[in-house]
């Protein structure tokens, strides 16, 4: 059996350049984790059906349980530690305020879809807009109602910003 | 309805969740979020057959095993069990295994891919024996693989006399209703981690809802005092009852490879080994017997309720309490036999889980309920409506309602808020019309808040409160925060007793080095019970800086906060501690299994709007309505994310969550196969509540996490069968259940 060598793959976390050096097919989740020490991104499955390790990859929502690191390299990650600046995001304030975390474990993931959404939308969502674009996202505690609502809130304000 | 005082700075508002900005920042640590400089990962070798005799344990080559700290049971220091009830479930297997994924031998090292391999290169030799997979397998005892005679516990509720009832009866209707089992399915699987030096002893963290329960099972097991066992929760991702007792096991393995290796050790289960290995609700079949009069009155009710425990007691004698009274519901009745069993398989231990027995008992009653309705034509809400309970009747076990209580209030409002009669009658003309056919559906039920029985006499919980010198009091209390909101609501009663600002309460992070034990964090007994001792701990402190002369009759926030400070400056320490006392009136007696069985009960009705797609099988539940009493809400937001959450759970238990066994495995231990709610499965869930204070809970609140999981699959099924005309009796509702049933009505 040929050894795995570790390799170094660069990217930016959260605005920052990093480089580690990992198997190349560690998964982005546990690099994040043990690695760099976001432990923010949680796991709840392993097998890219719950989200709660939801990451943004260039823009795009993704479950790093199933990123191998070295697919990262050389793209830009935000994890939900680079979501709140001085302040919270409008989507975090609303998650706060209408109760859209419980025990907290699926939340990060679940903001991080909300924020990708609420990013894409021009107007108001619908119903269904959310519900499909937070369908990626498991949550046991909220039922999704208060979730939903934080939602509309963060576009709401967001949209009412002119953003 | 409402009881708004103008007082009332706290109580009743929709305060933000205390820790919400740790969590939506992702800066609130979770067990697997901690590291420890040398720490080992730990990993669990388990049976791979559900009965057997273990032969020997073999370490295949290739691994560097002296690399590893190996454990079997011939490790275990004090009593090789995880102290609960019965204390029948070893930590370790020895010589037999009971159940499939039994634990076996336990490693570890440091990496935890090595780690992984070794796990699979341990072979057990186990000579299989006969297992027993079902109810009535275990009553017939061919096989007895628990106790003299599989037997954990059974109970019998008489009021009345059912036998002389029968001939008195304009109709009787018999039925048979089963329940599957369901998995917790928090979104953080189970973790610990745990230290352990001669000087200091024994410490462990973790994801876990009750502290003490842990604390005593490690005393046990490693046989240590009081003192050298510390146990400390940290953020935990949802329990829901499956962190209730397993818990004490994972903190058992990880400190055992803690004091075996002399370094911390870390045990954190992936998704699979969690849902495989940890507890479940219990599987249950229930039979009813009813009689009724002419008049549609119930006269006499005779209910066989057996729970499936899997092969250890655990907490099958409560959950099986918990069913038995619940199984009569808010209805009076003068004759009513109840006869119950939880009896042994060889199946992993079935465990807590929100709701705790009711629900299964609590379905199969409201299922029943509408197949007398149906047999005496009448409409499902009408014969509910006849015999509901009013204050001052009494209840199976002979528990006088003493609270005010208005069913009757409750069914209309969810009737009207869910358009109940137009729609049943819309449905009904235009179903033979449809290929989808919709349907309406209803449960009326109760549930009791805090521990069953005596349960809380014996507890005996304590909490305690101190003022810091800055003017801040802190809640000491092994209560823990796992979502539903312990922190935020705690403050508030605080809060509100004091008359202080929200900010100035601190609540202590359950550490059994620092806080008292309040008790499990279970059975809807947290803000009722122990916040009703938060609020007498805070006054506690009050009333010494009354008395001390520090704090005048009225005050602001700063002058208490000066008055702490002076009162610590001249005695040195602040500091009140309060336990309960049963509310006075309120008796059990053990030995005749009757009387109150719990302080106060939540009230309910729910409604479900269901479409069943007669091609497909699909069932979808399109509007949910939730009405409820539970006392004064503290929290609006808080309550209603719990009835919502529980709800979604509910909708999962009647249509979705499917456990497969094969040979007494879980199959379908992944999140791929095993299908709880997503959010485009969910319909609107509106949630309502009436609120009638109770006397004794903090700011008049009563129970309220278990409640929402009792009521949701009775409503659905009945909803299916109006939509179908087919009387489903066993839950989940998957779509070869639903076939099966209409193909017995077609055929
Ligand atoms: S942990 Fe990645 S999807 Fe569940
Ligand atoms: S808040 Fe607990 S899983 Fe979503």
């Amino acid at each position: 059996m040929p050894e795995v060598r570790k390799v170094a793959v660069s990217f930016a976390v959260n605005g920052e350049p990093r480089t580690v050096e990992a198997y190349p097919m560690a998964r982005l989740l546990d690099v994040l984790r043990q690695d760099l020490l976001l432990t923010g991104t949680k796991e709840g499955c392993g097998e890219g059906e719950c989200g709660a390790c939801s990451v943004l990859i260039d823009g795009e929502l993704v479950n790093s349980c199933l990123v191998p690191v070295a697919q990262a390299e050389g793209s830009r990650i935000t994890t939900i530690e680079g979501i709140a600046g001085e302040t919270l995001h409008a989507v975090q304030e609303a998650f706060v305020e209408c109760g859209g975390a419980q025990c907290g474990i699926c939340t990060p993931g679940m903001v991080l879809a909300a924020v990708t959404l609420v990013g894409r939308q021009s107007a108001q969502p619908t119903e269904d807009d959310i519900r499909n674009g937070l369908a990626g996202n498991l949550c046991r505690c909220t039922g999704y109602m208060r979730i939903f609502e934080a939602v509309l809130q963060a576009c709401e304000k967001s949209v009412g910003a002119g953003a | 309805m409402q009881s708004d005082s103008m007082a009332d700075r706290f109580i009743g508002k929709s305060i933000p969740r205390k820790e919400g900005r740790a969590k939506v920042t992702g800066r609130a640590l979770y067990v697997d979020d901690m590291v420890m400089p040398g720490m080992l990962y730990g990993a669990t070798v388990r049976s791979p057959v559900a009965r057997g005799r273990i032969r020997g344990i073999r370490y295949a080559q290739g691994i560097p095993w002296d690399e590893f700290t190996i454990v079997t049971a011939q490790d275990i220091p004090g009593k090789n069990c995880v102290a609960l009830m019965l204390n029948d479930q070893p930590c370790l297997a020895d010589q037999v295994v009971n159940h499939a994924e039994e634990p076996v031998v336990l490693l570890a090292h440091p990496d935890r891919y090595l780690l992984e391999e070794a796990r699979r290169a341990v072979e057990l030799d186990i000579e299989p024996l006969p297992a027993v997979f079902t109810i009535d397998e275990s009553l017939a005892r061919q096989q007895v693989v628990w106790g003299e005679d599989n037997i954990f516990k059974s109970f019998l509720v008489e009021s009345g006399d059912v036998e002389s009832a029968w001939g008195h009866a304009h109709l009787i209707v018999e039925g048979e209703y089963e329940t599957g089992a369901q998995e917790q399915l928090y979104i953080e699987p189970q973790g610990m981690i745990a230290t352990f030096t001669a000087e200091q002893g024994l410490t462990v963290w973790g994801s876990m809802q009750c502290p003490y329960y842990v604390h005593r099972a490690l005393m046990t097991l490693l046989d240590l005092p009081v003192n050298q066992v510390r146990v400390i929760q940290t953020e935990t991702g949802g329990g829901f009852g499956g962190k209730e007792e397993y818990p004490s096991m994972i903190a058992g393995h990880a400190a055992l490879l803690a004091r075996k290796s002399g370094k911390p050790v870390k045990i954190v289960y992936d998704r699979m080994e969690d849902m495989a290995a940890t507890t479940k609700r219990h599987p249950s079949r229930t039979r009813h017997r009813t009689a009724v009069t002419r008049e549609g009155k119930l006269l006499a009710m005779d209910i066989e309720f057996v729970v499936d425990g899997g092969a250890y007691a655990t907490l099958s004698p409560v959950v099986l309490s918990r069913g038995t009274i619940h199984a009569a519901g808010p209805y009076f009745c003068p004759n009513v036999r109840i006869r119950s069993q939880a009896v042994a398989t060889n199946f992993p231990p079935h465990g807590a889980f929100r709701g705790f027995g009711a629900p299964q008992s609590i379905f199969a009653l409201e299922r029943q309920m509408d197949q007398v309705a149906k047999v005496l034509g009448l409409a499902p809400e009408e014969l509910r409506r006849r015999n509901f309970v009013k204050q001052g009747e009494t209840l199976a076990v002979g528990q006088v309602v003493r609270e005010k209580v208005d069913m009757a209030g409750l069914m209309e409002r969810a009737l009207e808020l869910s358009d109940y009669y137009a729609k049943r009658k819309r449905f009904a003309e235009e179903n033979p019309r449809r290929e989808v056919k919709k349907g309406i559906g209803l449960a009326s039920f109760l549930h009791g808040a805090g521990f069953t029985g005596s349960g809380e006499r014996y507890l005996a919980s304590l909490v305690g409160a101190e003022a810091t010198p800055e003017g801040r009091v802190r809640v000491l209390a092994a209560s823990t925060e796992m979502g539903q909101g312990t922190m935020t609501v705690f403050s508030q009663i605080a809060a509100e007793a004091l008359g202080v600002d929200y900010d100035m309460i601190e609540i202590v992070q359950p550490d059994t080095a620092v806080v008292p034990n309040s008790g499990p964090t279970v059975a809807s007994r947290t803000c009722m019970v122990v916040g009703k001792l938060v609020e007498s701990a805070v006054l506690g402190i009050r009333q010494q800086l009354l008395s001390s002369g520090l704090l005048p009759e009225r005050y602001t926030s700063e002058q208490f906060r000066q008055a702490c400070r002076q009162f610590i400056e001249n005695h040195g320490a602040l500091k009140s501690s309060s336990e309960y006392s049963a509310p006075p009136g309120v008796y059990w007696d053990d030995d005749k299994y009757r009387g109150d069985a719990y302080g106060a009960y939540a009230w309910a009705v729910y409604v479900a709007e269901v479409s069943v797609d007669l091609t497909t099988y699909e069932i979808r539940v399109d509007d949910f309505v939730a009405v409820q009493e539970v006392g004064r809400v503290i929290n609006p937001v808080l309550a209603t994310g719990q009835i919502e959450g529980g709800v979604a759970q509910g909708i999962g238990f009647a249509l979705y969550e499917n456990v497969v066994w094969q040979e007494g495995q879980m199959v379908n231990s992944q999140m791929t196969n095993y299908i709880m709610p997503t959010s485009a499965d969910l319909p609107p869930i509106r949630v309502f509540f009436e609120e009638v204070p109770y006397a004794h809970g903090p700011g008049g609140a009563k129970g309220i996490g278990e409640l929402p999981i009792d009521g949701p699959a009775p409503a659905i099924v009945n909803a299916i069968e109006n939509a179908g005309g087919v009387n489903v009796n066993r839950i989940p509702v998957t779509p070869e259940v639903l076939m099966e049933a209409l193909e017995g009505v077609h055929a």
